[in-house]
């Protein structure tokens, strides 16, 4: 009787019938691997066929050679450097202080209705108004210079971290709050204790808003007035119909910008993640 | 699915968060709390004195007078109408073309993994890219006319769009599924009658962020490929002249229409989502 059994298990996962199926798995697995690459890899192809048999005018679209060429050019006369950390240093100043800003405005909103009831409609009524719509007035207020770009920036990264921060302390569950006032805490103890580690998570979700608010402001400010920049590299190489020069700086405005991205992205993880202990 | 969930610039929802906080104090108090309009009445005044006190006449700081009368010289002369009516045109024939195809792209990334495998890393990265340094380009291909901001605005509408939709398909709970399956649900049936009305809401956020999203475009795209009319081109007008009148008048009526905007779409999305809840109830009973 056991013999049978097992003899039917043999022939069940016996050699035959699972062999084919292994090598079809091993090209599927390998085909799911390289799914993603496809659709870039078709595009590439397109574009590189497309200026190679003269489809599209180099004016147009520039060959991708000429584009890396520009790139490569670009690096080595330092004027991508020095670019990019002129974008770079404004992002940062603008976002650091419009973050704080916020953190600052949302604490003092989440904690005293009063603050609230006073401020809030003015302050929805301010984020109405999106950053393009004060670029003319800040423009004629205080001028084409650097100052016009940190305000800029600053408020764009000062709405969404105010709101979360807002956000965060209001969502506290309100279980915890009833059973730190069970436990006699105090105010302040409540606020450190309880409020801050519950909103941490969407404090840092506003942060990484923030951050991603503030780079599209920085790219559209630089777009509109400047005369350096990562963006201003855009707007040159297209009044020159240089567009080998416009697609280089598009392309590292885009991967600056994922990079942080992604960066932040792991940081809110491993905050998120650290969040039980907190309550321990 | 994470990559999908990742927040991106246009999920900030900033009015949506406000109208809720908001709407709890003024259920419970039957007065109407003034208390909001002290800061704006203060600055106000104070802009009214230093103004009039300086005169009026030195250039940037204009009397809230002078506003009043470029508003009103706006409005009969029939240039706010000209204005934001080309604005508005813009705006939604944009949303329209974005949000049919950002519909398609999320509905395909939802419901197909092979398709979130294929096109999902790619959509991810080229979302990354922040919107307004593709104009340059659009500009070469398109013009600076009314296609290319067309093209544009389509453009930021249908990524919120897209990735909304897919979000949503992706968060319909496993349940719902198996239970479909366990009714013998064809493909078709379960995409119709499960997975799309438990989308639904998700769908309604991206058109609303579309919504907003191509009004500040429209901006944008006004600003950039400057060529016609549009609000945007008054706003650039005023700051050319060192107009500050025109330029408030202007920042006045952009404020204004993106609230109104982002009202009605907050409007209908109630109206239908109240409409297909009390539905689905009734079905379920």
């Amino acid at each position: 009787m056991s013999d049978t059994v097992t003899l039917h298990l043999q022939t069940a996962n016996g050699q035959i019938p699972t062999q084919p199926p292994t090598q079809t798995r091993r090209w599927r697995a390998l085909g799911w691997v390289l799914a993603p690459w496809a659709l870039p890899t078709a595009l590439f192809a397109l574009w590189w066929l497309g200026c190679e048999r003269g489809w599209i005018a180099p004016q147009i679209l520039p060959p991708p050679a000429r584009v890396y060429a520009t790139f490569v050019d670009l690096g080595q006369s330092g004027d991508l450097l020095h670019n990019t950390l002129i974008s770079l240093q404004r992002v940062l100043c603008g976002f650091v202080a419009g973050t704080l800003g916020g953190l600052l405005l949302g604490t003092a909103l989440g904690l005293s209705r009063t603050f609230e009831a006073y401020v809030l409609p003015s302050f929805n009524a301010i984020v109405q108004i999106p950053v393009l719509g004060w670029l003319p007035f800040l423009l004629l207020l205080v001028g084409v210079g650097e100052p016009l770009k940190y305000i800029l920036i600053a408020h764009a990264a000062l709405v969404p971290a105010t709101l979360s921060t807002l956000q965060g302390f209001r969502n506290v569950p309100v279980t915890l709050v009833e059973a730190s006032r069970v436990f006699g805490y105090t105010r302040w103890q409540r606020i450190v204790h309880v409020v801050l580690p519950c909103a941490v998570p969407t404090l840092a979700t506003g942060v990484r808003l923030a951050f991603t608010k503030a780079w599209l402001a920085l790219v559209v400010v630089e777009l509109v007035a400047s005369s350096e920049g990562l963006g201003y590299l855009i707007v040159y190489g297209r009044q020159l119909f240089q567009l080998d020069l416009v697609m280089a700086a598009v392309v590292i405005v885009g991967a600056i910008g994922f990079a942080i991205n992604r960066a932040l992205d792991a940081l809110e993880r491993r905050l998120r993640r650290g969040l039980p202990s907190a309550f321990r | 699915m994470a990559r999908f969930t990742q927040t991106f610039f246009w999920r900030n929802a900033a009015p949506r968060c406000d109208c809720e906080l908001n709407r709890e104090p003024a259920k419970k108090r039957k007065l109407p709390d003034l208390r909001g309009f002290v800061l704006p009445a203060l600055a106000f005044a104070i802009w009214w004195a230093v103004s009039t006190i300086h005169g009026g006449k030195g250039g940037l700081l204009v009397t809230p007078e002078q506003v009043w009368h470029t508003t009103w010289q706006q409005v009969t002369s029939g240039a706010l109408t000209k204005a934001l009516g080309a604005s508005l045109a813009r705006e939604a024939s944009g949303f329209a073309i974005g949000s049919v195809l950002g519909l398609a792209l999320g509905l395909s990334l939802g419901l197909s993994r092979l398709a979130t495998r294929m096109i999902g890393p790619s959509f991810d990265t080229f979302k990354q890219i922040s919107l307004f340094a593709w104009i340059p380009l659009i500009s070469v291909w398109f013009g600076l006319g009314d296609a290319a901001k067309v093209v544009f605005l389509s453009l930021a509408a249908l990524l919120p769009v897209a990735a909304h939709t897919c979000d949503g398909i992706h968060a319909v709970p496993r349940s719902y599924v198996e239970a479909a399956r366990v009714f013998r649900y064809t493909r078709w049936q379960l995409v119709w009658h499960v997975i799309l009305p438990a989308a639904l809401p998700s769908v309604f956020t991206g058109l609303y962020l579309a919504l907003i999203y191509s009004w500040l475009a429209t901006l944008g795209a006004e600003y950039l490929l400057v060529a016609g009319s549009g609000i945007g081109n008054t706003l650039i007008d005023g700051s050319e002249n060192f107009r500050m009148d025109l330029v408030l008048f202007g920042i006045v009526v952009v404020g204004v229409t993106g609230s109104l905007l982002g009202r009605l779409a907050r409007a209908a999305e109630r109206a239908v989502l109240e409409r297909r809840g009390g539905a689905s109830v009734k079905e379920s009973v």
